[in-house]
């Protein structure tokens, strides 16, 4: 069974009084342990497509389940505790709590569990030295470099141990040195079996991945 | 890390803003518990003030009534086994022990005696526990000093065709009118008052008192207690609470309470509204980050609940400062304002309702605020997707 089934998926917005078409009839399926780069032009629709994959937009037609579970026929409530149980996601521009420091920023998904604070530092600590950033704890965000501030991202999108890890162009504020150096942390974390769907413009990033998506006016190429 | 953690964190950098916050329920809450202070000053002052002015407890000699009806007919009643009143029972009043609570005990003994041809009511009284009990009277003339001196009621004045250094005669003693009571639209007007003495030998009633009007503070004691305590050392008498001065003296304070209650809402109804808008501003301001908090799976609840929980720690902060500035301001300006010398007492209660108050505001004015920012879009508030 794949982990992402998608069937009929279509999006469309309304801008300026006129329906838009974001996405078109995609019929989709990423299996566990995929890497999966999603690439296309703007307006393609790929971004479109990672949000809805992360139970944050409603399908206008169409399903969508993630490990068997039909996800928009969840209530509300119960779609943020699939948001929070199966996907970490790492937001263009990082997205991070400009109040919180590092660490708090990647406990920041257990603060609703019932994981007990000495437990949430463990973790966090842990992640943390995994994407090499031990000793940068008690830092704001705003003290750290881009590449840093990526980091951070990705260790709060993993440190629930979500199934699956979604990124919207993780490196597209970053210098090309600093870009290598994430999407090698990616390479080593789908080799560690992480499911990944990446969004993405630069094609150098397609190598890391073991599959490319293209999407083009909405739909699969 | 819980979402409690969040709040504090996201106040500790928001200076500005929450100094902006609190200073606006501070403002609120200090004049709550001005108002309130210097209300109890008011109130402690006007009561024992009218506490002071006139009788609130009668004494009267115990006696049953019998009515008396024989063959069908009713002949009316009759008093039987009537106690006595003497002055040696003052000192019990004094005794009792809510003792400080007795202001006045000013002890009359009433007949009624005949003065040229007319039938004069006269009221024996201890003159410096009259005066002190009746202070609304004016007397024209001097107040009497010796016992052979008397005073007459405007009424009684007119009757008898005296002024202020007249003489009399009461059953064949001389005596000197001091003074001439200005009108009081009371029976007092009718009546010749004389030293208590001097009227027991005039009725030959030595030792005996036909009344004793009593004013008691029963501002810190229920006037029930007072009349209780007073029956007991008094077994022989009735004793009553006057119930229309009482009644009198609570209106007067519940209309100053009124007004204080008025102001308070206006006050807090205010500081309300500042905790509303700048919630609402907050939350517009916050729409990123509260789009974060939904996207990585945190329920409506949760964002619901930091936002409570940064305007409950706002409301006690301006509880607490808003107590203590409102006890100074009270103690600064009671006097000023209420010209009382009260002091001003620290009330723990006050202070927790205080506490309670300005978190209740809090939480209450950041309620559409906090359910607005729960109902935000993710995907809207982060922008970016």
């Amino acid at each position: 069974m794949s982990l992402i089934e998608i069937r009929a998926l279509s999006k469309s917005y309304e801008t300026g009084g006129e329906q838009v078409a974001a996405l078109r009839d995609v019929n989709l399926s990423i299996e566990r342990g995929e890497f999966a780069s999603v690439m296309g032009p703007s307006g393609s629709g790929k971004s479109t497509l990672l949000t809805i994959l992360g139970g944050l937009s409603h399908p206008t037609e169409g399903e969508v389940r993630v490990d068997d579970i039909s996800i928009y026929g969840l209530p509300l409530e119960k779609l943020a505790d699939f948001r929070r149980e199966y996907v970490g996601f790492v937001f263009q521009s990082f997205q991070l709590i400009p109040y919180l420091t590092v660490v708090e920023n990647v406990m920041l998904p257990l603060s609703i569990t019932d994981t007990p604070n000495q437990e949430q530092h463990k973790i966090a600590d842990r992640l943390l030295g995994r994407i090499g950033l031990t000793g940068k704890g008690g830092r704001l965000p705003d003290q750290l470099s881009g590449g840093e501030q990526e980091r951070v991202a990705i260790a709060r999108a993993l440190v629930n141990s979500p199934p699956l890890l979604l990124a919207d162009e993780p490196t597209g504020n970053l210098d090309s040195k600093m870009g290598k150096e994430i999407m090698e942390l990616f390479k080593v974390l789908n080799d560690e079996g992480q499911t990944i769907v990446m969004v993405t413009h630069n094609p150098e990033n397609m190598a890391f991945s073991t599959r490319t998506i293209r999407l083009r006016d909405g739909r699969l190429e | 890390m819980r979402l409690r953690d969040i709040s504090i964190n996201n106040l500790r950098r928001r200076k500005s803003k929450v100094f902006f916050l609190v200073f606006g329920l501070t403002v609120g809450i200090t004049t709550v518990v001005s108002l309130i202070s210097m209300t109890r000053m008011m109130n402690d002052d006007i009561s024992n003030k009218l506490d002071a002015f006139g009788a609130n407890i009668l004494i009267i000699p115990r006696s049953e009534d019998l009515a008396l009806s024989y063959g069908g007919m009713n002949f009316g009643g009759v008093s039987i086994d009537v106690q006595s009143l003497k002055e040696s029972d003052l000192p019990k009043i004094r005794n009792i022990e809510v003792r400080d609570n007795v202001n006045t005990v000013s002890p009359k003994l009433i007949g009624v005696v005949e003065i040229e041809g007319k039938r004069v009511p006269l009221m024996g009284v201890v003159f410096e526990e009259e005066l002190r009990l009746k202070k609304w009277w004016k007397v024209k003339g001097a107040r009497p000093k010796a016992q052979d001196e008397v005073l007459l009621g405007n009424e009684a004045a007119v009757q008898l065709f005296k002024s202020a250094g007249d003489t009399l005669s009461i059953q064949r003693r001389g005596v000197r009118v001091a003074g001439i009571l200005e009108e009081t639209g009371s029976q007092d007007d009718f009546v010749i008052f004389a030293d208590l003495k001097f009227v027991q030998e005039v009725l030959k009633k030595p030792g005996f008192l036909s009344l004793i009007d009593v004013s008691a503070f029963c501002n810190t004691c229920p006037i029930e207690e007072i009349v209780r305590q007073i029956s007991k050392e008094l077994p022989h008498a009735k004793v009553t609470a006057v119930k229309q001065t009482l009644e009198t003296k609570m209106e007067t304070l519940d209309q100053f309470r009124k007004f204080s209650v008025g102001i308070s809402v206006i006050v807090l109804l205010i500081g309300g509204l500042i905790v509303f808008t700048s919630m609402m501003a907050s939350v517009n301001e916050r729409k990123r980050e509260i789009g974060i908090f939904r996207a990585i799976g945190f329920r409506r609840s949760h964002v619901v609940k930091i936002i409570f929980l940064e305007a409950f720690v706002v409301g006690v902060l301006a509880g607490t400062l808003g107590y203590v500035l409102g006890l100074v301001v009270a103690k600064v300006m009671g006097p000023v304002i209420t010209g009382t010398k009260a002091g001003v007492a620290v009330d723990p209660w006050l202070g927790l309702g205080a506490l309670l108050l300005s978190a209740g505001i809090g939480i209450l004015s950041s309620a559409y605020p906090a359910l607005h920012a729960s109902k935000l879009d993710p995907t809207v508030a982060l922008r970016s997707l």
